[in-house]
């Protein structure tokens, strides 16, 4: 092995170029399969990073059992990871996918339906075992039985090859079994010709406190390596023709990381401490983790004892003067309702994040849906105005971490975040932005004392903000109506109407505020397409294709939902047809019909899964 | 600035809002409300810096009687909105005034994790064993067969006690009084607001309305020197009008004595100790109740343990002095990233 692991790339691929035949792609979709204990996010997440630092735009997919470790070998326990990668830029992750590595009969079971005809399947033979096999209810091996003669199948035993490559390391069977997804790491970065010597520096770093992992990983990866490229299994190995992608300096990104980053920089550019309240809830937790790590920055993360607490705790930070946070999914969302309706009233400042998930109740954890959004318009008792918005990709997330809390504290109002699990745990590339250009966000706390009423507003409807401490301000604010002016309770009829007017005013005014929205094709025509949150790069492509085809047709695709862009009534106008593409029974529909009156033609989905193009394009072709 | 301390000092007077005060006529929470504005004007802090948050209920109308910063939140959540002000703002002095259903029903949770992590709130427990503002139903701490609108029956829920549940919690203060001892109200509040950590004060208190009487024997001057016993650090457990009976411990049950009978002294009887590290004397001294025993009133338990406010700050200290202050732009172009030329 130790040749194998000092012999450069470079002189791999002149070697390799001799005797094999190399395809230049455009575009190619992988899909990394396996138990979910096998590695596949790992081994997906370091394809993505190796990828993005040769310059090609990608977009993942990590799709993955709500068990944490479910039984080896079953069909629910199937764990998979899909990226899209191209010399183009690219805006999903793919519908069917062109390569399935998969590491167990489990995984091609619930995979091969997805795969395109004639298209590669990367088998680790090791793992078809009797057991395995029946597992999966395949009566005979796939691999043997001539079924895949449509595909072109690579039959590799990654775990034995692991095994051999790694008997000398001292590590338990155990142990060397979970090296085999760096095995097929290694595979796979030679047949897509992308060097391994960064991602054996990633392994050094990321096992730094266990050197005997980290040689054995990298054994494990320049093993498969190497195999890939000695082995005449492979005929033809791959290079992705070279991106024009926009220079600059570049990290791989998931939704909630980004959020969590976006929240931190809405502190730094604010000057206002950060604050999150949350309870661990699938698909949001890593929002919480990141930002746990960050406490040398001004934040302050607290893991409450529920999501009431979450929330309720959130309020407490923002009377304090904190920048309250809290992030959950839809269950939790459905908890914080009550204590979202008393934000409301007492008009403070803070964002609450739901990471979509499916619904109702539990649903689908790990799953992505779109479902929530009447929730966050409408869910709460009495009359009670939230500003919602929502992200459209991964590194969007940032932007609009930021945004929700501009608009939180301009207008002194809660705001909900939309995102979903697709988006939260999904990566692209994110172009870096230059701190020095993101804009401040203006914060007053009022410290006059003199003429100060608690429920006095601003041009903007906002009322003060009066941090506890300050002298002379003492004031009490509470869930009962209040006096419009002093905060006290007040069931004066007339009162309840003008503080139920003013609140709604409030957030309606935030229109003011929004660009005028962006319309991608024709300024008026036959079809427009109008979506919201995750779905952009589906409708995004669909449209694309379907105007090179000649078809009249635009997409507007709207981040702010309530209050929607004071644009958007007369822009609906302009098309004969209007398609709303949603992950739900038809929310937004819901929303813009009530609004504007229009017909609209919905698209909807609830599978757990992401639309492909094809969904969208296929409808498309159906109304113009 | 205007703070009423530079110009002279803080008195009752300072703590009274302009709000009309709307419980009932004799309603055990003025007493109470009275107390808490006698003793902050004494704690040296600024009037700004207290922050007094509540639920629903009676008890709950208390933020709009103080001239202080104020809440008055939702049913139960309390202690959740008071945490999150309080570790935001550890300088402030935050009280949270709660009822037996805002604490131990619909905020149980809130409630035990309050007293758990031993945060720096000062949680007033106004426990008259009825939901008042919903008209008379029973409480998770009135008695067995207690008849109410929703148990014309009687009740066949066991009551749970507020100072066993804060105690079982891992509460490093908690004391019990009565609201017709004004004087000894006063000073648990005392010892509350100079405790670190959550400090847990329960206040038998009367409703006029709904309840009139549950603590008949303990506020009646005839009854209550032989209904209550004073909990005195390093003291013995002696009580009654006559100061002749107290409490012994036979194995691991209470049992009550008169001293000069059958050779007892007070050298047999239970001596407080509310600095035992062990909770066992405290959660002995919850289980005494009327009728059987005399109902402890005192520090059950006062422990010095670090705050979590202060564990918070020492963790976000720790990780500026390991990592340096926080960079937005370090962060951002964290992790592992990459350039395109």
């Amino acid at each position: 092995m130790s040749t194998l692991q000092t012999t450069s790339c470079a002189d791999q691929s002149a070697v390799m170029a001799k005797v094999r035949q190399v395809e230049e792609l455009d575009n190619v979709v992988i899909r990394f399969v396996g138990d979910s204990g096998d590695g596949m996010q790992l081994t997906g997440n370091e394809f993505s990073k190796a990828v993005g630092e040769a310059g090609h735009d990608f977009s993942t997919h990590p799709d993955y059992p709500s068990e944490i470790r479910a039984p080896t070998g079953t069909l629910f326990g199937v764990s998979g990871y899909q990226i899209q990668y191209s010399s183009r830029p690219v805006f999903t992750s793919g519908d069917a996918p062109d390569v399935l590595v998969i590491m167990n009969p489990a995984a091609l079971k619930t995979n091969l339906p997805d795969l395109k005809k004639g298209g590669i399947i990367i088998a680790n033979t090791g793992a078809f075992s009797e057991g395995n096999l029946a597992k999966a209810e395949y009566k005979s091996n796939p691999l043997e039985d001539g079924s895949l003669a449509g595909y072109q199948l690579f039959k590799i035993d990654i775990a034995e090859f692991t095994a051999n490559a790694l008997n000398n390391s001292g590590l338990s069977k155990k142990d060397i079994a979970r090296c085999k997804n760096y095995f097929a790491l290694g595979v796979m970065l030679c047949l897509y010709s992308r060097p391994f010597d960064k991602e054996i520096e990633d392994i050094r770093k990321k096992f730094a406190k266990k050197p005997e992992f980290a040689n054995a990983n990298v054994t494990a990866l320049t093993a498969g390596y190497a195999y890939a490229e000695a082995t005449e299994l492979f005929a033809t190995t791959y290079q992705m023709r070279a991106s024009a992608a926009s220079p600059g300096k570049y990290r791989s990104i998931t939704g909630n990381s980004a959020a969590a980053l976006g929240f931190v920089a809405a502190s730094e550019l604010s000057g206002v401490p950060l604050f999150i309240g949350s309870y661990p809830i699938t698909p949001a937790t890593d929002i919480l983790h990141d930002l746990s790590s960050l406490k040398n920055y001004n934040v302050t993360t607290y893991q409450a004892e529920d999501e009431i607490a979450g929330m309720c705790s959130t309020i407490g930070a923002a009377y304090g003067g904190s920048l309250g946070l809290t992030t959950t999914s839809g269950p939790g969302m459905a908890l914080k309702t009550e204590a979202l309706g008393l934000a409301v009233m007492l008009e403070l400042p803070l964002v609450v994040v739901n990471v979509q998930r499916g619904g109702p109740s539990t649903g689908l954890p790990t799953k992505s849906e779109q479902s929530d959004l009447l929730q966050a318009v409408y869910g709460r008792n009495g009359e009670c105005p939230v500003p919602v918005i929502a992200s459209y990709s991964p590194s969007d997330c940032f932007d609009c971490a930021i945004e929700a809390f501009r608009i939180a504290v301009k207008y002194m109002t809660p705001v909900i975040l939309l995102t979903d699990g697709g988006i939260g745990n999904a990566a692209e590339p994110w172009l870096i932005p230059d701190v020095a250009s993101l804009p401040k966000i203006e914060v007053k706390f009022r410290t006059a004392a003199e003429g100060f009423q608690p429920y006095a507003r601003d041009e903007n409807l906002a009322r003060a903000w009066v941090k506890p401490g300050t002298p002379g301000m003492e004031h009490r604010i509470g869930g009962l109506e209040k006096d419009f002016l002093t905060g006290n309770i007040s069931h004066n009829p007339l009162n309840h109407q003008r503080m139920c007017d003013v609140r709604a005013a409030k957030v309606a005014g935030i229109a003011k505020d929004l660009p005028p929205t962006k319309v991608h094709g024709p300024e008026s025509g036959d079809l427009l397409i109008i979506g919201w949150g995750s779905t952009y790069g589906s409708i995004f492509q669909a449209r694309e294709k379907a105007a090179a085809a000649g078809k009249s047709v635009a997409q507007v695709h709207l981040r702010n939902i309530n209050p929607l862009p004071a644009d958007l009534g007369e822009i609906l106008k302009r098309y004969k047809k209007v398609l709303v593409p949603e992950l739900n029974l038809g929310q937004l529909s819901k929303l813009l019909r009530d609004q504007y009156l229009v017909p609209l033609v919905q698209l909807n989905k609830v599978q757990g899964k992401p639309f492909m193009v094809a969904d969208i394009y296929d409808r498309i072709l159906e109304l113009c | 600035m205007n703070s009423p301390n530079d110009i002279h000092p803080l008195t009752k007077k300072d703590f009274e809002s302009d709000q009309d005060v709307r419980w009932c006529p004799g309603c055990g929470d003025y007493s109470v409300l009275a107390q808490v504005q006698k003793i902050l004007p004494t704690l040296g802090i600024a009037r700004e810096n207290f922050a007094f948050i509540s639920g629903i209920g009676c008890s709950s109308r208390f933020p709009y009687y103080m001239e202080t910063y104020g809440m008055h939140s939702i049913h139960g959540r309390a202690p959740a909105i008071a945490t999150g002000l309080k570790l935001s703002r550890p300088e402030l002095s935050v009280w949270v005034v709660t009822g037996d259903g805002d604490a131990l029903a619909i905020g149980g949770n809130h409630f035990i994790h309050a007293m758990r992590r031993n945060i720096g709130l000062k949680i007033i427990l106004l426990n008259n064993r009825i939901y008042g503002l919903t008209k008379g139903q029973y409480s998770p701490t009135s008695e067995m067969g207690k008849r109410t609108k929703s148990t014309p029956m009687g009740s066949i829920d066991r009551p749970f006690s507020p100072v066993a549940l804060a105690l079982g919690a891992g509460a490093t203060f908690v004391a019990r009084s009565v609201d017709s001892d004004v004087k000894h109200v006063a000073s648990m509040l005392e010892r509350a607001a100079a405790h670190k950590g959550t400090a847990f004060v329960e206040i038998l208190q009367n409703c006029v309305v709904f309840n009139d009487d549950a603590y008949g024997a303990l506020s009646n001057k005839a009854t209550r020197a032989d209904a209550g016993v004073f909990l005195e650090h390093g003291k013995p457990l002696v009580f009654g009008k006559d100061r002749n009976k107290g409490i012994k411990l036979s194995g691991w049950s209470p049992e009550l004595v008169t001293l000069g009978e059958n050779a007892v002294s007070e050298a047999d009887l239970v001596v407080h100790d509310e600095k035992a590290a062990n909770g066992g004397l405290a959660f002995f001294l919850s289980q005494l109740e009327n009728p059987q025993f005399p109902v402890p009133l005192g520090v059950f338990r006062d422990l010095e343990e670090p705050a979590y406010e202060e564990l918070n700050k020492a963790m976000a200290e720790g990780a500026r002095a390991t990592k340096g202050p926080g960079d937005l732009g370090r962060l951002l172009n964290g992790g592992e990233t990459w350039t395109i030329k």
